[in-house]
């Protein structure tokens, strides 16, 4: 009995389980610990409240917001993927926040000048946000710059250029793009009659399975093909790779191409499902890509891990407006997630923790068996 | 005119200090990508001192306690860093990431909570007004405002340079930063030295958080963070070549670029280009990326930065 429990715990996914979990469990005690320290009274209230999340509605509503939250789950599983799609490859690729706003330029700029269909309008999302990737990979491979510093320097700039280009079709009251339903109700994603199953709430559509075959696709490209191995084996040693014959530049730019177009095409999934506008006036990069960060680490850098880390992050991000804003702040949500990716640069830690523990317990083990039966 | 020259220098102030930060973390082995965070929690303690002291403690207790105290958030928020680079070998550009969204989420929760508290629930912003606070900071001399920032921008630049370069403590904490089993082969203390310098880049960063905040306004609205501007200043560090005199050049050059955006209105043929003003906001990031794609092909970064110290590699 115990020597099963053991082994089952010296599986790696296991371990990589046990200690997201316990980062979870690390950045909810101190989101707590901060409710708390703001007004004792509702804290516990609060937190619960923030942890029910959409449970809190009943019957229909439920259904429905349960339908939102998928279709916002969407593009955080795309923005992981990305990132740790570069990852693998040995690049951390801070620049999907960019890529995923230059999805959101090119996808609703198609929808809303052009009227075109849904499809071409997120092939053209993906391209920008491709390009966005493929300026950071040629710096990188050509001019030697640090793929961190040019993705982020690429954010800012997507930011600005984005908010021009979409300025021209914008609404004129107000600051937000268009009504993508009123204005091309073509390019509204399909739902395939998905929506019935959640209360006829309209964010439901293709995209919520889609980004799960997306996730497996990525697996299987990652750990099942040679391009993919190529890809890895690019990240881990460069220069071994080139000795290899394998071409170490140009799978650097197909990479960052690569995850360029994975955080467009979740820009694309998410903007035309209609469910929000762009705001033509935002200062800063929006959250959607460094969630998709948060989201990689803690689901191990496992794209499977990633479709219930975006999900649980997701979860609590809506679950932050649920608190007693006379009292506190919907921002308590960002304050935990921002915690947990914290702490997720200790998973490495934790999981030496648990070997250690693993250790000592089957030299104990052995100790013992040495003895020969000798207690009691 | 004068007044592109005052915005260009206090924006350079802010560069600068933030990438010299940047520079001691690098120099000591970690690559401090966290600096943008470390910028907010020292704008935010400085911003509380300027708010709760009273004006009448007069120019120089008000510089100095305003100097002080946001070094001094900037320091311990940079021991999430430390702590987890240095004692945990975590990745250092996954804890950086980090500890950005957290300085701006931790921010606009802590003001947010003060605000909502002190007005019985009326008031829900992230906003913390400095405005008497603020002229304090400000000589003016004819049209021109020096700032009592700028000061401490250039002591903190000459003062870095000397403990960089012309003190044994540099030799040391440049040493960690290259070969740091060699450093330890000849009895330096690595962890003690990369402690000193993420410390140091925190104090730096914290002080570059409130200079840049009290730049230009003198509300700020912690929801938005800085804005960047400690990503702008590791282009300015990677520019400079981690060396504190070649980063003062590259903030001056930075740092007028961020003006133009601050100052164009009042040119009359840069308004008669009839350029949007996002193409202003957006020039200091282009030109960084274009300048960055001439000069890194032959930029050397400290060798072990980024690689966490471990005794038994060699």
């Amino acid at each position: 009995m115990r020597k099963s429990n053991t082994s089952v715990l010296r599986s790696d996914g296991l371990q990589t389980l046990i200690s997201s979990l316990l980062c979870i469990l690390g950045g909810l005690i101190v989101g707590y610990v901060v409710l708390l320290i703001i007004e004792p009274k509702g804290a516990l209230d609060a937190i619960v409240a923030l942890m029910k999340s959409f449970f809190r509605f009943a019957g229909r509503s439920r259904m429905k917001y349960l339908g939102q939250n998928l279709a916002r789950t969407v593009p955080l599983i795309l923005c992981s993927l990305s990132v740790l799609f570069a990852y693998k490859v040995g690049m951390f690729n801070i620049g999907v926040a960019g890529q995923y706003v230059a999805g959101a330029c090119g996808c609703l700029y198609a929808a809303l000048a052009w009227k075109l269909p849904w499809l071409p309008c997120l092939l053209i999302g993906m391209a920008a946000a491709a390009l966005l990737g493929v300026i950071a990979g040629v710096l990188k491979t050509k001019c030697n710059v640090n793929v961190v510093i040019s993705g982020i320097m690429l954010n800012w700039i997507a930011l600005y250029l984005t908010n021009l280009i979409l300025g021209m079709v914008k609404s004129p009251m107000s600051p937000y793009t268009m009504n993508l339903m009123g204005t091309n109700p073509k390019a509204k994603l399909p739902s395939l009659g998905l929506e019935k199953l959640f209360s006829s709430e309209s964010s439901v559509t293709i995209a919520i399975p889609l980004a799960i075959v997306i996730a497996v696709v990525i697996y299987i490209v990652l750990n099942k093909t040679s391009f993919g191995y190529e890809l890895k084996a690019t990240g881990h040693n460069y220069h071994a790779a080139k000795y290899a014959g394998m071409k170490e530049d140009r799978n650097i730019i197909l990479t960052m191409m690569i995850s360029g177009a994975l955080a467009g095409l979740g820009a694309g999934l998410l903007f035309l499902t209609g469910i929000e506008d762009w705001e033509t006036t935002i200062s800063s990069v929006p959250a959607m890509g460094f969630n998709g960060i948060a989201v990689a680490f803690l689901g191990g850098l496992s794209p499977i891990g990633s479709i219930l880390s975006a999900f649980f992050v997701q979860y609590i991000n809506f679950g932050g407006g649920n608190v007693d804003l006379q009292v506190y702040c919907s921002q308590i949500s960002s304050l935990i997630s921002s915690l947990i990716i914290y702490l997720c640069a200790f998973v490495a830690f934790f999981k030496y923790i648990i070997q250690l523990y693993l250790r000592k317990r089957k030299e104990k083990q052995e100790a013992q068996l040495l003895k020969g039966g000798e207690e009691k | 005119m004068i007044l592109l020259l005052q915005y260009t220098l206090i924006f350079a102030s802010v560069l600068m200090l933030v990438a010299l930060g940047g520079c001691f973390a690098e120099r000591s082995g970690v690559i401090n990508i966290g600096l943008e965070g470390i910028m907010v929690i020292g704008a935010l303690g400085g911003a509380l001192v300027m708010k709760f002291l009273p004006v009448s403690v007069g120019v120089l207790p008000m510089v100095a306690i305003t100097v002080v105290v946001s070094a001094l958030f900037g320091c311990i928020f940079s021991l999430f860093l430390a702590v987890a680079a240095i004692n945990f070998k975590a990745d250092q550009t996954i804890t950086g990431t980090a500890m950005n969204m957290l300085a701006t989420a931790g921010a606009t929760v802590a003001v947010k909570a003060m605000n909502t508290a002190a007005s019985n629930g009326n008031d829900v912003s992230s906003d913390i007004a400095y405005i008497h606070a603020k002229d304090l900071f400000i000589v003016r001399l004819g049209q021109f405002e020096f700032n009592w920032f700028m000061l401490v921008a250039a002591i903190c630049l000459v003062i870095s340079y000397v403990a960089l370069y012309k003190m044994k403590f540099g030799l040391r904490l440049r040493s960690c930063g290259e070969h740091p089993q060699a450093s330890a082969s000849v009895g330096i203390h690595v962890q003690k030295m990369r402690y000193a310098g993420v410390l140091i880049s925190g104090l730096l960063g914290g002080l570059g958080g409130i200079v840049y905040i009290t730049a230009g306004v003198s509300v700020w609205k912690f929801e938005n963070g800085v804005a960047g501007f400690g990503f702008l200043a590791l282009a300015v560090m990677i520019f400079g070549g981690w060396h504190p005199l070649r980063i003062a050049l590259a903030a001056l050059l930075f740092g007028f670029l961020r003006a133009l955006g601050n100052v164009y209105a009042g040119f009359d043929f840069l308004m008669m280009l009839n350029i949007p003003s996002v193409v202003y906001n957006m020039l200091p990031y282009v030109l960084s990326l274009v300048v960055l794609a001439f000069t890194s092909k032959n930029s050397r970064a400290p060798k072990a930065a980024g690689i966490p110290y471990d005794k038994g590699t060699r």
